[in-house]
């Protein structure tokens, strides 16, 4: 082994989905890299490839045909294709956990809080029943539930929105993982819970030095949590950086008006730039640039051939855009 | 201002009844004691969160629900006791656009035969070609070729589809459009596009728009004046401008606050706001247990609005300054 550096890498990960039976690229040389005590945010539309890429870390694409046709995912320096099935069952929800967006349908009505809670921990933890429902009610107490004991009892339709989440967040925490991948965590709840769930995650992460992958398509969440950014788009990383340089000076046409866009930075009653026509689907992405169709400074050289990554600031900050690469 | 009023209800309540045969009955009181007025030219934006009884009202306006008690006008004629054949030809005054526009097209119809449909009911004198040529037009003005025409849902993405529903209700000239979350489905790009359409169209036509949505970031964009309910009720109303800069119902300002942020320089501590998560009370004021400045007396609140702004026994100050 080269070097066992704590991290989890995913290096020029390309992966297919089955379209009509036929295989389509979904995501195009991917190549991202989390460390504990980080944040990192994928941001993008939907159909940009981002929870694709995410899954991809657990391998959870696989049962829903998912092929992986390049590259690799290094979990502090293994690769995870590599792994036995054995060894892959302990790493998912053991080392790396996922926190879903949909709280209810992540959730199994026909089994207690607690029967969901302790089988994770029995299965990572090895505890004894009585010692895996101990350690439930002190999870479920952690992330700020109230009266664990008597929710340990109760079946998640009793539950509300942001209390399930709460609970796929405890299960998420059960075998004190290194890492987290959360997709969407927060799209589904109300406004004034979103925050507290935000609030929950980035406590979490500290105290704990978790690396946490955060998949979403909101920039307020970003902005809120992330230390560093990676926006996708048709599949590619299309521009990263550290969050302060992303916010301050976004360098790719497509990062620039997707920020602009949003209404929060708005003045009512007037007209919000917009990114003219539609997210291309996988298999109708356009040769070269894949944004340049939709890019007003667009011109012959970004639709003649791929667009290769230019990067500055030591590395830190890169984006996929000719117009960069020359005025750098 | 005397401008037209061309919906306006008045103390709707809504009783949900639930129960069967594992759960005693239990009553949910989806709306309690709405009234608003809707004139010609604006737009008024309900807010609120899932539960608070925002969609319900909207139905309820347009007569999609009938109401437990309180009665609704278009255009200032009653229409609360009319039946459904008696509605239908008074319908051309009042569409809707919803939420998810997959979900509201016909997958089986063609692209043309969805717009039409209401042409067909309200203008039977048309014929095929005049009926082709309006759905045409309305297309376009809806940012849509005309080729859309012949084509079925599924060969459109999400925004054109929002496109599609707008096309439908325009098409028998409303002057009122109720839109259920209209953009919450839409990928951020696309949101902007659809408002930006919405408000070309508002000012084209001279329409009214009842605007139900969650996103606070969205309606302080469109929002000439705002009701936000909470629990059913309508807990706050205003103008927009005023109601973003100086929130009088704690739970406005709760929401206020939970906004997402712009920049990452404003970010706070990752301190959680105080209060409970969800849940309202049962008696008293509503929005009790997850207020921080709830006192005894809020135990014996009606939740009624007070000079017709905000439903609250100790509302925050109106002037920002006089605050902190």
């Amino acid at each position: 082994m080269r070097h066992t550096a704590a991290m989890l890498e995913i290096r020029d990960l390309s992966l297919a989905v089955s379209i009509q039976g036929r295989p389509v690229e979904a995501v195009s040389s991917v190549s991202l890299q989390l460390r504990p005590g980080r944040v990192l945010g994928l941001v993008g539309e939907s159909g940009c490839g981002k929870s694709l890429t995410a899954q991809a870390v657990l391998r959870l694409g696989e049962y829903q045909g998912v092929a992986r046709t390049q590259g690799d995912i290094l979990l502090d320096g293994e690769s995870i294709f590599a792994m036995s099935d054995e060894t892959l069952r302990r790493m998912r929800g053991g080392r790396v956990a996922m926190v879903f967006q949909e709280p209810m349908t992540a959730l199994n009505p026909v089994f207690t809080i607690g029967s969901q809670l302790g089988e994770v921990i029995r299965l990572h933890l090895g505890l004894s029943r009585r010692a895996a429902m101990e350690r439930a009610a002190g999870l479920l107490s952690g992330v700020g539930l109230q009266d664990a004991g008597s929710l340990l009892g109760q079946y998640p339709d009793a539950l509300s929105g942001g209390m399930r989440q709460r609970v796929l967040i405890a299960m998420a925490m059960a075998a004190d993982p290194d890492y987290i991948i959360a997709d969407e965590p927060t799209t589904a709840l109300d406004v004034s819970v979103q925050k507290r769930i935000i609030a929950l995650l980035r406590g979490l992460q500290r105290d704990r030095n978790l690396g946490l992958m955060l998949v979403t398509h909101d920039f307020g969440l970003v902005a809120e949590m992330c230390d560093d950014v990676a926006v996708m788009y048709a599949g590619q990383i299309v521009e990263a950086g550290p969050v302060g340089e992303i916010f301050d000076r976004p360098a790719h046409p497509y990062t620039q008006a997707l920020m602009a866009c949003r209404p929060e930075i708005s003045r009512p009653g007037e007209a919000l730039p917009v990114i003219p026509g539609q997210v291309p689907a996988p298999g109708q992405w356009p040769q070269g640039c894949r944004f340049a169709p939709r890019c007003g400074r667009a011109g012959p050289d970004c639709r003649a051939a791929a667009i290769a990554e230019y990067a500055w600031r030591d590395g830190a900050h890169l984006a996929r855009c000719l117009h960069v690469a020359e005025e750098a | 201002m005397s401008r037209e009023t061309v919906l306006s209800v008045r103390n709707l309540d809504k009783v949900f009844r639930a129960g069967g045969l594992f759960r005693a009955a239990a009553d949910t009181r989806a709306v309690a004691d709405v009234s608003f007025d809707l004139h010609a030219g604006e737009t008024l934006a309900i807010v609120g969160e899932s539960g608070s009884g925002k969609s319900t009202t909207a139905r309820l306006a347009m007569r999609l629900l009938d109401p437990s008690s309180g009665r609704v006008f278009w255009k200032g004629e009653d229409v609360t006791g009319l039946n459904a054949r008696a509605l239908r030809p008074k319908r051309s005054h009042i569409q809707m656009v919803f939420q998810d526009p997959f979900a509201s097209l016909n997958p089986r119809m063609k692209i043309w035969h969805t717009v039409a449909e209401g042409l067909r009911v309200h203008r039977p004198e048309l014929s095929r070609a005049a009926r082709r040529d309006r759905v045409a037009e309305t297309l376009r003005l809806c940012g849509l070729d005309e080729s859309a025409m012949d084509r079925y849902p599924h060969q459109f993405s999400g925004g054109q589809r929002q496109r599609i529903g707008i096309a439908r209700a325009l098409i028998v000239e409303p002057q009122v459009l109720v839109l259920d979350e209209p953009v919450s489905a839409l990928d951020v790009s696309v949101q902007a596009q659809i408002l930006n359409l919405l408000k070309d169209i508002q000012q084209q036509r001279g329409l009214s728009y009842l605007f139900i949505s969650h996103d606070l970031s969205v309606v302080r964009h469109v929002a000439d004046r705002i009701s936000v309910m909470f629990g059913g009720h309508v807990v706050e109303q205003g103008r927009a401008a005023d109601v973003f800069s100086a929130p009088r119902h704690p739970y406005t300002e709760a929401l206020l606050e939970a906004r997402p942020i712009a920049h990452p320089a404003a970010r706070m501590d990752s301190r959680p706001p105080k209060g409970a998560d969800e849940g309202l009370a049962r008696s008293g004021c509503s929005f009790r247990p997850r207020c921080v400045y709830a006192r005894d007396a809020c135990t014996g609140f009606d939740n009624r609005l007070r000079d017709d702004v905000v439903a609250c026994l100790y509302p925050l100050p109106a002037e920002p300054s006089a605050r902190d």
